[in-house]
């Protein structure tokens, strides 16, 4: 697809930033509030692609390669299923929550007070799950999109 | 009007009448009637006790999602990685590279 008109690429470069603060809020907030990872990761993501709808996929793929974000992909799936493995070899069992309990790394009793520094590893598999889900759904519409506009002009 | 659409008007009365009956035999909202298994799980997942396996998280529902039953997150991350990959394979032909 190609780029919009000046007005909506104003607009969307405006809106952009609190979209994405919006969702990376809520990927932190995974353990106290309604949302998580995949939520987050979801709203980032639509974020992303408003950016791709506004500019045009050729503008869009130009600044981000698919191949960055395939490992960062890559990279939050190796962080989440580490952290299980690191459950499995500190405590035997696998995916352990084995940071709850201490008093120095999110290892606070909740109580539903709202503390953030609570859950044990929940915080980091929610920022591993939400990396992913960034990466793994624009990666998608962007892969698409860009395909699209290469089959309308004619290249194969 | 033929066979297949007093089928289908047949099999949209019998649901149109278990949706209403089951809407006038729910409950009013608000009122919780039995809360012990909700009690039971927000206690066990707020709490830090290694003897319930405490998850220490105030929402009971990532703890459950991403604790108790961390494989079935796993399998959708596993899902995603698929679908990605599916993606990129069938459409890395139409680079122009």
């Amino acid at each position: 697809m190609t780029e919009m008109s000046k007005i909506v690429r104003t607009i969307a470069g405006v809106t952009f930033p609190f979209a994405v603060i919006f969702g990376l809020y809520v990927i932190a907030h995974g353990h106290l509030t309604p949302g998580g990872g995949f939520q987050g990761g979801a709203i980032v993501a639509s974020a992303c692609a408003m950016i791709l709808v506004a500019f045009g996929s050729k503008w869009t793929m130009e600044k981000i390669k698919e191949k960055r974000l395939s490992v960062l992909e890559s990279l939050g799936a190796i962080g989440f299923i580490g952290l299980a493995f690191i459950g499995l070899f500190t405590s035997g069992v696998f995916f352990k929550n084995f940071l709850v309990g201490n008093n120095y790394l999110f290892g606070n009793e909740a109580l539903g007070k709202g503390d953030i520094f609570t859950a044990g590893v929940l915080p980091f598999m929610n920022f591993a799950v939400g990396l992913k889900v960034i990466a793994g759904l624009f990666v998608i519409v962007l892969v698409m999109a860009y395909a699209t506009t290469m089959m309308k002009e004619g290249k194969k | 009007m033929n066979k297949r659409d007093v089928a289908a008007a047949f099999f949209f009365a019998i649901v149109a009448v278990f949706l209403i009956f089951g809407a006038f035999m729910m409950h009013p909202f608000g009122e919780i009637e039995e809360s012990d298994m909700d009690d039971y799980i927000i206690r066990n997942t707020q709490s830090i006790d290694a003897d319930t396996d405490g998850a220490g998280a105030d929402n009971a529902v990532t703890a459950v999602v991403f604790d108790y039953r961390g494989f079935d997150t796993l399998g959708e991350a596993t899902v995603l990685f698929t679908a990605v990959a599916g993606v990129i394979m069938i459409f890395r032909r139409l680079k122009d590279d």
